[in-house]
Protein backbone atom coordinates (compact mmCIF):
# COMPACT_ATOMS: atom_id res chain seq x y z
CA UNK A 1 0.00 0.00 0.00
CA UNK A 2 1.27 3.41 -0.61
CA UNK A 3 0.72 6.74 0.81
CA UNK A 4 -1.95 9.30 -0.55
CA UNK A 5 -0.65 11.95 -2.56
CA UNK A 6 -2.10 14.98 -0.44
CA UNK A 7 0.22 18.01 -2.90
CA UNK A 8 -1.89 16.30 -5.75
CA UNK A 9 -5.15 16.04 -3.94
CA UNK A 10 -4.91 19.40 -3.00
CA UNK A 11 -3.61 21.05 -6.36
CA UNK A 12 -6.61 18.70 -8.12
CA UNK A 13 -9.46 20.77 -6.08
CA UNK A 14 -9.37 24.51 -7.32
CA UNK A 15 -9.33 22.02 -11.32
CA UNK A 16 -12.59 20.30 -10.06
CA UNK A 17 -14.28 23.51 -8.34
CA UNK A 18 -14.18 25.03 -11.37
CA UNK A 19 -16.50 22.84 -13.01
CA UNK A 20 -18.75 22.68 -9.94
CA UNK A 21 -21.02 26.09 -11.87
CA UNK A 22 -21.84 23.74 -14.78
CA UNK A 23 -22.47 20.87 -12.04
CA UNK A 24 -25.05 23.18 -10.43
CA UNK A 25 -26.32 24.92 -13.54
CA UNK A 26 -27.12 21.21 -15.05
CA UNK A 27 -29.08 20.50 -12.08
CA UNK A 28 -31.08 23.50 -11.37
CA UNK A 29 -32.53 24.10 -14.99
CA UNK A 30 -33.46 20.38 -14.63
CA UNK A 31 -34.74 20.80 -11.55
CA UNK A 32 -36.73 23.87 -12.15
CA UNK A 33 -38.39 22.20 -15.48
CA UNK A 34 -39.11 18.62 -13.75
CA UNK A 35 -40.83 20.77 -11.07
CA UNK A 36 -42.86 22.60 -13.48
CA UNK A 37 -43.11 19.00 -15.63
CA UNK A 38 -44.19 16.81 -12.66
CA UNK A 39 -46.78 19.47 -11.22
CA UNK A 40 -48.47 19.01 -13.94
CA UNK A 41 -48.49 15.59 -14.58
CA UNK A 42 -49.58 15.20 -10.86
CA UNK A 43 -52.50 17.63 -11.50
CA UNK A 44 -53.53 15.24 -14.29
CA UNK A 45 -53.30 12.31 -12.18
CA UNK A 46 -55.51 13.89 -9.97
CA UNK A 47 -58.25 15.12 -12.09
CA UNK A 48 -57.58 12.42 -14.87
CA UNK A 49 -58.65 14.33 -17.94
CA UNK A 50 -59.75 11.63 -20.37
CA UNK A 51 -57.72 10.61 -23.28
CA UNK A 52 -54.89 12.16 -21.56
CA UNK A 53 -54.48 10.02 -17.87
CA UNK A 54 -53.49 6.81 -20.40
CA UNK A 55 -50.38 8.91 -21.82
CA UNK A 56 -49.32 10.06 -18.60
CA UNK A 57 -49.63 6.98 -16.84
CA UNK A 58 -47.06 5.55 -19.66
CA UNK A 59 -45.07 8.45 -19.26
CA UNK A 60 -44.16 7.99 -16.39
CA UNK A 61 -43.93 4.43 -15.70
CA UNK A 62 -41.21 4.15 -18.38
CA UNK A 63 -39.48 7.23 -17.10
CA UNK A 64 -39.08 5.67 -13.56
CA UNK A 65 -38.87 2.13 -15.08
CA UNK A 66 -36.01 2.38 -17.08
CA UNK A 67 -32.43 3.45 -15.84
CA UNK A 68 -31.23 7.06 -15.94
CA UNK A 69 -28.01 6.18 -18.16
CA UNK A 70 -29.71 4.09 -20.79
CA UNK A 71 -32.36 7.40 -21.36
CA UNK A 72 -29.40 9.53 -21.89
CA UNK A 73 -27.79 7.05 -24.31
CA UNK A 74 -31.43 6.88 -26.16
CA UNK A 75 -31.50 10.54 -26.32
CA UNK A 76 -28.07 11.43 -27.38
CA UNK A 77 -26.70 8.52 -29.34
CA UNK A 78 -29.88 6.99 -30.34
CA UNK A 79 -32.61 9.42 -31.15
CA UNK A 80 -30.83 11.49 -33.88
CA UNK A 81 -30.35 8.83 -35.84
CA UNK A 82 -34.12 9.00 -36.08
CA UNK A 83 -35.44 12.85 -35.46
CA UNK A 84 -33.21 15.01 -37.66
CA UNK A 85 -33.05 18.54 -35.79
CA UNK A 86 -31.84 16.29 -32.56
CA UNK A 87 -28.66 16.31 -34.08
CA UNK A 88 -28.41 19.67 -33.23
CA UNK A 89 -27.85 18.98 -29.75
CA UNK A 90 -25.06 18.93 -27.42
CA UNK A 91 -24.19 16.71 -24.57
CA UNK A 92 -25.57 19.69 -21.55
CA UNK A 93 -28.45 20.32 -23.37
CA UNK A 94 -29.19 16.03 -23.75
CA UNK A 95 -28.50 15.98 -19.85
CA UNK A 96 -30.28 18.94 -18.84
CA UNK A 97 -33.60 17.08 -20.89
CA UNK A 98 -32.82 13.14 -19.46
CA UNK A 99 -32.41 14.40 -16.33
CA UNK A 100 -35.89 16.43 -16.50
CA UNK A 101 -37.86 13.92 -18.15
CA UNK A 102 -36.53 10.71 -15.56
CA UNK A 103 -36.79 13.10 -12.52
CA UNK A 104 -40.37 14.37 -13.34
CA UNK A 105 -41.84 11.01 -13.75
CA UNK A 106 -40.37 10.66 -9.80
CA UNK A 107 -41.23 14.19 -8.35
CA UNK A 108 -44.58 13.55 -10.33
CA UNK A 109 -45.33 10.78 -8.22
CA UNK A 110 -44.24 12.55 -4.78
CA UNK A 111 -46.40 15.44 -5.95
CA UNK A 112 -49.51 13.51 -6.66
CA UNK A 113 -49.15 11.63 -3.22
CA UNK A 114 -48.89 15.18 -1.58
CA UNK A 115 -52.27 16.41 -2.75
CA UNK A 116 -54.41 13.61 -2.64
CA UNK A 117 -52.88 14.25 0.94
CA UNK A 118 -54.26 17.86 1.41
CA UNK A 119 -57.76 17.53 3.19
CA UNK A 120 -60.78 17.44 1.62
CA UNK A 121 -62.10 20.06 3.59
CA UNK A 122 -59.90 22.25 2.21
CA UNK A 123 -61.40 21.60 -1.59
CA UNK A 124 -64.54 21.88 -0.62
CA UNK A 125 -63.81 25.53 1.42
CA UNK A 126 -61.95 26.97 -1.69
CA UNK A 127 -65.37 25.68 -4.17
CA UNK A 128 -67.76 27.26 -1.46
CA UNK A 129 -66.62 30.46 -1.87
CA UNK A 130 -66.59 30.10 -5.64
CA UNK A 131 -63.46 29.61 -6.79
CA UNK A 132 -62.67 27.45 -10.27
CA UNK A 133 -60.50 24.13 -10.20
CA UNK A 134 -58.09 25.57 -11.45
CA UNK A 135 -57.97 28.34 -9.24
CA UNK A 136 -58.35 25.82 -5.39
CA UNK A 137 -55.10 23.92 -7.34
CA UNK A 138 -52.95 26.92 -7.91
CA UNK A 139 -54.06 28.87 -4.88
CA UNK A 140 -54.88 26.21 -1.86
CA UNK A 141 -53.94 22.43 -3.01
CA UNK A 142 -50.65 22.82 -4.38
CA UNK A 143 -48.74 25.17 -1.97
CA UNK A 144 -50.46 22.93 0.65
CA UNK A 145 -48.85 19.94 -1.31
CA UNK A 146 -45.55 21.63 -2.09
CA UNK A 147 -45.35 21.63 1.75
CA UNK A 148 -45.97 18.19 2.49
CA UNK A 149 -43.92 16.52 -0.69
CA UNK A 150 -40.95 19.19 0.08
CA UNK A 151 -38.23 17.24 1.86
CA UNK A 152 -38.94 14.68 -0.72
CA UNK A 153 -38.45 16.91 -3.39
CA UNK A 154 -35.03 18.35 -1.85
CA UNK A 155 -34.04 14.60 -1.87
CA UNK A 156 -34.62 14.47 -5.46
CA UNK A 157 -32.89 17.48 -6.05
CA UNK A 158 -29.80 15.78 -4.49
CA UNK A 159 -30.46 12.77 -6.78
CA UNK A 160 -30.17 14.94 -9.47
CA UNK A 161 -26.45 16.65 -8.55
CA UNK A 162 -25.47 13.25 -8.70
CA UNK A 163 -27.31 12.47 -11.26
CA UNK A 164 -25.33 14.92 -13.16
CA UNK A 165 -21.92 12.98 -13.02
CA UNK A 166 -23.38 10.58 -15.55
CA UNK A 167 -23.06 13.64 -18.45
CA UNK A 168 -19.62 12.92 -18.89
CA UNK A 169 -20.55 9.49 -20.57
CA UNK A 170 -21.99 12.21 -23.37
CA UNK A 171 -18.67 13.85 -23.49
CA UNK A 172 -19.65 16.72 -21.06
CA UNK A 173 -16.90 18.10 -19.14
CA UNK A 174 -18.52 18.65 -15.87
CA UNK A 175 -17.10 17.47 -12.37
CA UNK A 176 -16.74 14.06 -13.31
CA UNK A 177 -15.35 14.40 -16.45
CA UNK A 178 -12.92 16.89 -15.84
CA UNK A 179 -11.89 14.37 -12.99
CA UNK A 180 -11.31 11.47 -15.16
CA UNK A 181 -9.31 13.57 -17.75
CA UNK A 182 -7.07 14.47 -14.45
CA UNK A 183 -6.94 11.45 -13.31
CA UNK A 184 -6.10 9.60 -16.97
CA UNK A 185 -3.00 12.02 -16.98
CA UNK A 186 -1.66 11.53 -13.80
CA UNK A 187 -2.48 7.61 -13.14
CA UNK A 188 -3.63 8.98 -9.75
CA UNK A 189 -7.05 7.33 -9.72
CA UNK A 190 -7.70 6.71 -5.94
CA UNK A 191 -6.56 10.44 -5.24
CA UNK A 192 -8.67 11.89 -8.47
CA UNK A 193 -11.91 10.17 -7.31
CA UNK A 194 -11.61 10.58 -3.70
CA UNK A 195 -11.50 14.56 -4.08
CA UNK A 196 -14.48 14.45 -6.87
CA UNK A 197 -16.53 12.14 -4.50
CA UNK A 198 -15.51 14.56 -1.45
CA UNK A 199 -16.57 17.49 -3.23
CA UNK A 200 -19.96 16.27 -4.14
CA UNK A 201 -20.34 14.86 -0.75
CA UNK A 202 -19.95 19.02 0.39
CA UNK A 203 -22.47 19.74 -1.98
CA UNK A 204 -25.17 17.66 -1.36
CA UNK A 205 -24.19 18.56 2.95
CA UNK A 206 -24.46 22.09 2.40
CA UNK A 207 -27.91 21.52 0.68
CA UNK A 208 -29.41 19.21 3.66
CA UNK A 209 -28.66 22.50 5.75
CA UNK A 210 -30.49 24.32 3.33
CA UNK A 211 -33.58 21.54 3.60
CA UNK A 212 -33.82 21.75 7.22
CA UNK A 213 -33.67 25.66 6.78
CA UNK A 214 -36.29 25.70 3.93
CA UNK A 215 -38.56 23.20 6.65
CA UNK A 216 -38.73 25.32 9.29
CA UNK A 217 -39.53 28.42 6.66
CA UNK A 218 -42.55 26.35 5.60
CA UNK A 219 -43.62 25.23 8.89
CA UNK A 220 -44.30 28.41 9.98
CA UNK A 221 -47.83 28.48 8.97
CA UNK A 222 -48.39 25.23 10.85
CA UNK A 223 -46.85 26.58 13.72
CA UNK A 224 -49.44 26.38 17.24
CA UNK B 1 -85.17 35.66 -3.04
CA UNK B 2 -84.48 31.92 -2.63
CA UNK B 3 -86.58 28.88 -3.99
CA UNK B 4 -86.16 25.16 -3.51
CA UNK B 5 -88.46 23.07 -5.86
CA UNK B 6 -88.39 18.73 -5.23
CA UNK B 7 -84.78 18.59 -4.47
CA UNK B 8 -83.74 15.28 -4.50
CA UNK B 9 -80.47 14.07 -3.54
CA UNK B 10 -79.58 10.12 -2.96
CA UNK B 11 -76.56 8.56 -1.76
CA UNK B 12 -76.90 5.00 -3.33
CA UNK B 13 -79.95 3.61 -2.62
CA UNK B 14 -80.81 6.13 0.40
CA UNK B 15 -82.77 8.93 -0.27
CA UNK B 16 -81.73 11.45 1.44
CA UNK B 17 -83.70 14.14 0.50
CA UNK B 18 -87.17 13.38 -1.15
CA UNK B 19 -88.17 16.58 -2.94
CA UNK B 20 -87.80 19.85 -0.81
CA UNK B 21 -89.85 22.51 -1.20
CA UNK B 22 -88.83 26.00 0.94
CA UNK B 23 -88.82 29.38 0.10
CA UNK B 24 -86.84 32.07 1.89
CA UNK B 25 -87.40 35.86 1.61
CA UNK B 26 -84.42 38.40 1.77
CA UNK B 27 -83.40 38.37 4.98
CA UNK B 28 -85.19 36.12 6.75
CA UNK B 29 -83.80 33.38 9.41
CA UNK B 30 -84.37 30.04 8.38
CA UNK B 31 -83.41 27.30 11.36
CA UNK B 32 -82.99 23.79 10.07
CA UNK B 33 -83.79 21.01 13.04
CA UNK B 34 -83.99 17.56 12.94
CA UNK B 35 -82.50 14.31 14.18
CA UNK B 36 -78.93 12.95 13.16
CA UNK B 37 -78.31 11.84 9.42
CA UNK B 38 -82.10 13.28 7.84
CA UNK B 39 -80.55 14.91 5.42
CA UNK B 40 -80.20 18.56 7.59
CA UNK B 41 -76.44 19.23 5.78
CA UNK B 42 -76.96 17.28 2.68
CA UNK B 43 -79.82 20.25 2.06
CA UNK B 44 -76.87 23.14 2.44
CA UNK B 45 -74.57 21.03 0.92
CA UNK B 46 -76.96 20.73 -2.58
CA UNK B 47 -77.75 24.80 -2.18
CA UNK B 48 -73.98 24.98 -2.31
CA UNK B 49 -73.49 22.40 -4.96
CA UNK B 50 -70.38 20.17 -2.59
CA UNK B 51 -72.94 17.81 -3.29
CA UNK B 52 -74.28 17.52 -6.20
CA UNK B 53 -78.37 16.93 -6.02
CA UNK B 54 -80.21 14.46 -7.84
CA UNK B 55 -83.09 16.48 -9.10
CA UNK B 56 -85.11 19.69 -8.46
CA UNK B 57 -84.32 23.44 -8.84
CA UNK B 58 -82.37 25.52 -6.65
CA UNK B 59 -83.15 29.94 -7.38
CA UNK B 60 -80.93 32.22 -5.56
CA UNK B 61 -81.62 35.50 -6.19
CA UNK B 62 -80.78 35.99 -10.15
CA UNK B 63 -79.32 32.78 -10.48
CA UNK B 64 -81.61 29.58 -11.53
CA UNK B 65 -80.02 26.17 -11.34
CA UNK B 66 -81.83 22.93 -12.97
CA UNK B 67 -80.12 20.46 -10.98
CA UNK B 68 -80.20 17.68 -13.63
CA UNK B 69 -78.91 20.10 -16.31
CA UNK B 70 -76.39 22.05 -14.13
CA UNK B 71 -73.53 23.20 -15.99
CA UNK B 72 -69.80 24.28 -14.24
CA UNK B 73 -71.11 28.11 -15.24
CA UNK B 74 -74.19 27.01 -13.42
CA UNK B 75 -72.66 25.90 -10.40
CA UNK B 76 -69.95 28.80 -10.30
CA UNK B 77 -72.55 31.51 -9.99
CA UNK B 78 -74.75 29.66 -7.40
CA UNK B 79 -71.59 29.05 -5.01
CA UNK B 80 -71.12 33.04 -5.55
CA UNK B 81 -74.56 33.88 -4.66
CA UNK B 82 -74.19 31.62 -1.88
CA UNK B 83 -71.78 31.18 1.14
CA UNK B 84 -70.90 28.33 3.53
CA UNK B 85 -70.19 28.20 6.91
CA UNK B 86 -68.49 24.57 7.62
CA UNK B 87 -69.17 22.34 10.92
CA UNK B 88 -65.05 21.58 11.07
CA UNK B 89 -64.51 25.66 10.15
CA UNK B 90 -62.45 24.67 6.97
CA UNK B 91 -60.12 27.68 6.83
CA UNK B 92 -57.42 27.39 4.33
CA UNK B 93 -54.39 26.33 6.25
CA UNK B 94 -52.01 28.25 4.25
CA UNK B 95 -53.53 31.42 4.69
CA UNK B 96 -53.36 33.93 7.65
CA UNK B 97 -56.48 34.67 8.68
CA UNK B 98 -56.57 38.33 7.10
CA UNK B 99 -55.91 36.27 3.71
CA UNK B 100 -58.43 33.22 4.49
CA UNK B 101 -61.05 36.86 4.18
CA UNK B 102 -59.81 38.27 1.23
CA UNK B 103 -59.24 34.74 -0.93
CA UNK B 104 -62.65 35.37 -2.44
CA UNK B 105 -62.48 38.96 -2.41
CA UNK B 106 -59.34 39.11 -4.50
CA UNK B 107 -59.47 35.39 -6.74
CA UNK B 108 -63.28 35.42 -7.51
CA UNK B 109 -64.28 38.99 -7.13
CA UNK B 110 -61.13 40.03 -9.22
CA UNK B 111 -61.02 42.94 -6.67
CA UNK B 112 -57.92 45.33 -6.71
CA UNK B 113 -55.52 43.98 -3.95
CA UNK B 114 -55.72 47.01 -1.50
CA UNK B 115 -59.62 47.15 -1.60
CA UNK B 116 -59.84 43.90 -1.22
CA UNK B 117 -57.51 44.05 2.28
CA UNK B 118 -59.50 47.00 3.55
CA UNK B 119 -62.56 45.39 3.12
CA UNK B 120 -61.14 42.27 4.80
CA UNK B 121 -59.98 44.24 7.63
CA UNK B 122 -63.36 45.21 8.33
CA UNK B 123 -64.59 41.65 8.26
CA UNK B 124 -62.16 41.11 10.53
CA UNK B 125 -63.34 43.61 12.87
CA UNK B 126 -66.46 43.03 13.19
CA UNK B 127 -65.78 39.58 14.18
CA UNK B 128 -63.07 41.21 17.09
CA UNK B 129 -60.18 39.61 15.70
CA UNK B 130 -58.04 42.59 14.79
CA UNK B 131 -55.22 41.89 16.50
CA UNK B 132 -55.42 37.47 14.67
CA UNK B 133 -54.75 39.29 10.94
CA UNK B 134 -51.86 37.58 10.70
CA UNK B 135 -51.78 34.59 12.37
CA UNK B 136 -52.37 30.97 10.74
CA UNK B 137 -55.22 29.17 11.54
CA UNK B 138 -53.38 26.52 13.29
CA UNK B 139 -52.04 29.33 15.25
CA UNK B 140 -56.24 30.16 16.61
CA UNK B 141 -58.81 28.56 18.84
CA UNK B 142 -61.60 26.92 17.53
CA UNK B 143 -63.55 29.71 18.49
CA UNK B 144 -61.79 32.32 16.60
CA UNK B 145 -60.97 29.74 13.76
CA UNK B 146 -65.10 29.78 13.47
CA UNK B 147 -65.16 33.07 13.21
CA UNK B 148 -63.18 33.94 10.87
CA UNK B 149 -64.49 31.14 8.66
CA UNK B 150 -67.70 33.01 9.74
CA UNK B 151 -65.77 36.26 7.99
CA UNK B 152 -64.35 34.65 4.94
CA UNK B 153 -68.43 33.61 4.47
CA UNK B 154 -69.23 37.43 5.16
CA UNK B 155 -66.63 39.14 3.08
CA UNK B 156 -68.83 37.11 -0.82
CA UNK B 157 -71.67 39.22 0.63
CA UNK B 158 -73.81 36.22 -0.72
CA UNK B 159 -77.62 36.90 -1.27
CA UNK B 160 -77.93 33.71 1.29
CA UNK B 161 -75.45 32.00 3.76
CA UNK B 162 -75.82 28.47 4.95
CA UNK B 163 -74.47 27.64 8.15
CA UNK B 164 -73.71 23.91 8.34
CA UNK B 165 -73.72 23.21 12.29
CA UNK B 166 -71.33 25.67 13.29
CA UNK B 167 -71.05 25.63 16.80
CA UNK B 168 -70.97 21.44 16.97
CA UNK B 169 -67.07 20.85 16.28
CA UNK B 170 -66.60 23.42 19.11
CA UNK B 171 -65.45 23.37 22.56
CA UNK B 172 -68.74 24.60 25.30
CA UNK B 173 -66.08 27.75 26.08
CA UNK B 174 -66.41 29.15 22.29
CA UNK B 175 -69.59 28.75 21.23
CA UNK B 176 -70.86 31.73 22.71
CA UNK B 177 -68.52 34.12 20.71
CA UNK B 178 -69.71 32.69 17.99
CA UNK B 179 -73.39 32.37 18.29
CA UNK B 180 -73.02 36.40 19.21
CA UNK B 181 -70.85 36.99 15.87
CA UNK B 182 -74.02 35.10 13.74
CA UNK B 183 -76.60 37.58 15.60
CA UNK B 184 -74.63 40.14 14.54
CA UNK B 185 -74.78 38.93 10.67
CA UNK B 186 -78.55 38.52 11.49
CA UNK B 187 -79.02 42.09 12.85
CA UNK B 188 -77.68 43.19 9.19
CA UNK B 189 -81.16 41.67 7.27
CA UNK B 190 -78.49 38.98 5.79
CA UNK B 191 -80.45 35.99 4.83
CA UNK B 192 -79.13 33.41 6.93
CA UNK B 193 -80.14 29.19 6.55
CA UNK B 194 -78.71 27.34 9.68
CA UNK B 195 -78.35 24.03 10.46
CA UNK B 196 -77.74 23.93 14.54
CA UNK B 197 -78.58 21.88 17.76
CA UNK B 198 -78.59 25.08 19.73
CA UNK B 199 -82.64 25.00 20.33
CA UNK B 200 -81.99 27.88 22.70
CA UNK B 201 -80.27 29.86 19.83
CA UNK B 202 -82.97 28.90 16.46
CA UNK B 203 -85.63 30.33 19.11
CA UNK B 204 -84.21 33.80 19.74
CA UNK B 205 -82.56 34.04 16.43
CA UNK B 206 -84.94 32.24 14.00
CA UNK B 207 -88.05 33.94 11.88
CA UNK B 208 -89.16 30.33 10.86
CA UNK B 209 -87.72 27.01 11.74
CA UNK B 210 -88.29 24.01 9.17
CA UNK B 211 -88.24 20.15 10.71
CA UNK B 212 -86.78 17.45 8.53
CA UNK B 213 -87.07 14.46 9.02
CA UNK B 214 -86.59 11.16 6.53
CA UNK B 215 -85.66 13.78 4.03
CA UNK B 216 -88.76 15.45 3.81
CA UNK B 217 -90.06 18.80 5.75
CA UNK B 218 -92.31 18.15 8.25
CA UNK B 219 -93.39 20.46 9.67
CA UNK B 220 -92.26 24.75 9.57
CA UNK B 221 -93.47 28.20 11.10
CA UNK B 222 -92.60 30.42 13.41
CA UNK B 223 -90.36 29.16 16.43
CA UNK B 224 -92.70 29.62 19.24
CA UNK B 225 -95.04 27.55 17.13
CA UNK B 226 -93.02 24.77 16.12
CA UNK B 227 -91.01 24.21 19.33
CA UNK B 228 -93.70 25.54 21.86
CA UNK B 229 -97.18 23.56 19.66
CA UNK B 230 -95.62 21.34 17.80
CA UNK B 231 -98.25 18.53 15.95
CA UNK B 232 -96.21 15.83 14.15
CA UNK B 233 -95.44 13.30 16.53
CA UNK B 234 -91.90 12.93 15.35
CA UNK B 235 -91.22 16.53 16.01
CA UNK B 236 -92.73 16.20 19.68
CA UNK B 237 -90.39 13.18 20.10
CA UNK B 238 -87.60 15.11 18.75
CA UNK B 239 -87.96 17.92 21.25
CA UNK B 240 -88.53 15.76 24.06
CA UNK B 241 -85.25 14.45 23.07
CA UNK B 242 -83.11 17.60 22.74
CA UNK B 243 -85.61 20.28 24.32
Amino acid sequence: MRALDLDYMLGLVPVILGYVPLTLFMAAVAMVCALVLASLLAVERVIRVPGLDWLVVLFISFFRGTPLLVQLFLFYYGLPQVVSFLTQINGVTAAIMGLTLHFSAYMAEAIRAAITGVDRSQWEAAQSIGMTQAQTMRRIVLPQAGRIAAPTLVNYFIDMIKGTSLAFTLGVTEMMGATQKEASGSFLYFEAFLVVAILYWVIVETLNQVQRQLETYLNKAYAR
Amino acid sequence: MITLRGLTKRFGDTTVLDGIDLDIADGERVVVIGPSGTGKSTLLRCLNFLDRPDAGTITVGDVHVDAGHATRGDILSLRRATSFVFQNYALFANKTALENIMEALVTVQGRPRAEAEQRARAILAETGLTEKAGSYPAALSGGQQQRVGIGRAMAIGADLMLFDEPTSALDPEWIGEVLDLMRRVAEQRQTMLIVTHEMQFAREIADRIVFIDGGRIVEAGRPEDVLDTPRDERLKRFLKRVL
